[in-house]
């Protein structure tokens, strides 16, 4: 579903992905782990084509979104893709309603009736009801999280984007949105791929698990072979260990 | 050793110049496009509008006042040392029409909506609105700078205006009111004084005026750098680069359509 080949990207003199490869199979959620600062986030936006990498290939569904000269054809390969950003990246000036209309009324061309039909039956999915009128700041990060998955998921994307899922959530709502992406993958069933340092409760939304390091996937496979993995980079960031490969910075 | 890095150093600023100038003119190109291309979203004009331009009208308007009241006296004082008061009315209105008026009014706009435009561009930056924007195949160039450029550009000139009028209105009063001017020698030098070229020469300023308030304080906003910092330096070059570019772009203007209109 998403394929990212040989992918190199530097800033300056620092090299952050340096031939990244990895295939995100459709129908199952990847999760891309690693300590901050190793290019999780820039990969995701070269996936979204937000950014483009200095070599290597990226396709989605199919299409190359890499070769895609203009951002018109960019746009026609992101109308795949739903996001849920790290801070849900709402609109301020809009209320909640308006923000999750928003894909709906931009890019499908739905009737206003039609998408307000949609909306209400989307907010009423995730409990959202009552926050409607609200305008973003007026409700806690966790319904924030909650409406940036409504938005997200009304224009019922094949492939849902998550950067880090639950930064700067306390425990409960850190949970409440893993319940959430489980719960809107069995409704909905895109192919997943969430960006985290949240280790181990991040496996409980993947069915495989990359690690990069060093601008490189150090290791892949299902949670419990990660679990397993005698990589000792794997170990030291599952057991949250300062001593071991990875160098903190 | 020591040559080489300051060579190095010199290059490098070069180049990042040319880099940032040749960026800045594709961004005023693209956004130009985008103000004629379909979809057109007329509300999200009418928003900026209202913000940039409606809202700005009472602070104008004051200093459009008091520039007049200003004008008149410094004016009055001046030509009374060469006797010549009866043509305080044309000193004040040519010099609001002609100059004050574009000029000014560029500079409290810039102050008031320009350093409003980049810092909520520039927030939306850092909190990956703008990202979210192109992940929903929204085009931002189109959605968020076309409408505020174009606000720019209408409102700049409608400003400029309210600031002429009130402008003379406040000379009037000082002239007339506390000077003891006569009102029909003030008004009647004023309409013989100001022809129909000075009007178009304020309005050409003013509208060049509101394409460099709207280009400058977009492409600075859209190209933020992090955190509160960024925002705060963006901000801060925004109104620094846009109040000089003003300044430096009158003194041409000024020459080529004062040559050109004298023709």
């Amino acid at each position: 579903m998403i394929s990212v080949q040989n992918v190199y990207k530097r800033f300056g003199s620092q090299v952050v992905l340096d031939g990244v490869s990895i295939e995100i199979e459709p129908g199952k959620t990847t999760t891309v782990v690693g300590p901050s600062g190793v290019g999780k986030s820039v990969l995701l936006k070269l996936i979204m084509g937000i950014m483009s990498p200095d070599a290597g290939e990226i396709y989605i569904g199919g299409d190359n979104i890499t070769k895609a000269k203009s951002e018109a054809s960019k746009n026609e390969i992101r109308k795949q893709l739903g996001v849920l950003f790290q801070s849900a990246a709402l609109f301020d000036s809009l209320t909640i309603y308006d923000n999750i209309a928003f894909p709906l009324l931009e890019r499908s061309g739905l009737s206003a009736s039609k998408a307000h039909q949609k909306v209400l039956a989307i907010a009423e999915s995730l409990s959202l009801g009552p926050y409607l009128s609200n305008y973003p700041e007026q409700v806690s990060i966790g319904i924030r999280k909650r409406v940036g998955m409504a938005r997200a998921l009304i224009t019922e994307p094949k492939i849902l984007l998550v950067d880090e899922p639950n930064t700067g959530l306390d425990p409960l709502d850190g949970q409440e949105v893993y319940d959430l992406i489980n719960a809107c993958k069995n409704q909905w069933g895109f192919t997943g791929l969430v960006i985290s340092h949240e280790l181990p409760e991040v496996f409980q939304v993947s069915e495989r698990v990359a690690m990069i390091l060093g601008g490189k996937i150090i290791a892949e496979g299902t949670p419990a072979e990660m679990i397993a993995s005698t990589d000792p980079a794997v170990q030291q960031f599952l057991n949250g260990r300062t001593d071991g490969p990875i160098k903190i910075q | 050793m020591n040559l080489v890095a300051t060579t190095e150093r010199f290059g490098n600023f070069i180049i990042f110049t040319t880099e940032q100038w040749g960026r800045s003119w594709i961004f005023l190109y693209r956004t130009l496009v985008a103000l004629i291309k379909p979809p057109y979203r007329p509300f999200l004009y009418l928003q900026q509008l209202l913000m940039i331009g409606v809202n700005s009208t009472l602070v104008i308007a004051l200093i459009g006042l008091f520039t007049g009241a200003v004008l008149a006296v410094q004016g009055e004082y001046t030509l009374a040392k060469f006797g010549a008061t009866a043509y305080t009315g044309p000193a004040v209105a040519l010099s609001l029409i002609r100059e004050l008026g574009p000029v000014l009014t560029a500079l409290m706009l810039i102050g008031r909506a320009g350093s409003a435009v980049t810092a909520e561009l520039g927030i939306m930056r850092i909190t990956e609105q703008v990202d979210a924007l192109r992940s929903m195949a929204v085009d931002p160039i189109k959605y968020l700078m076309a409408p505020r450029l174009a606000a720019g550009l209408i409102a700049m000139p409608l400003l400029c205006a309210i600031f002429n009028v009130v402008g003379i209105f406040g000379g009037y009063c000082v002239a007339v009111g506390l000077l003891g001017l006569s009102s029909g020698t003030f008004m009647s030098e004023m309409t013989s004084a100001v022809g129909l070229v000075d009007v178009k020469s304020g309005f050409i300023k003013s509208a060049v005026f509101g394409l460099i308030f709207g280009w400058v304080s977009c492409y600075k906003g859209y190209t933020c750098g992090f955190g509160a910092q960024g925002v705060n330096k963006a901000t801060t070059q925004s109104v620094v680069t846009a109040s000089v570019a003003v300044l430096i772009v009158d003194y041409f203007l000024t020459s080529v359509l004062t040559r050109v209109f004298m023709d």
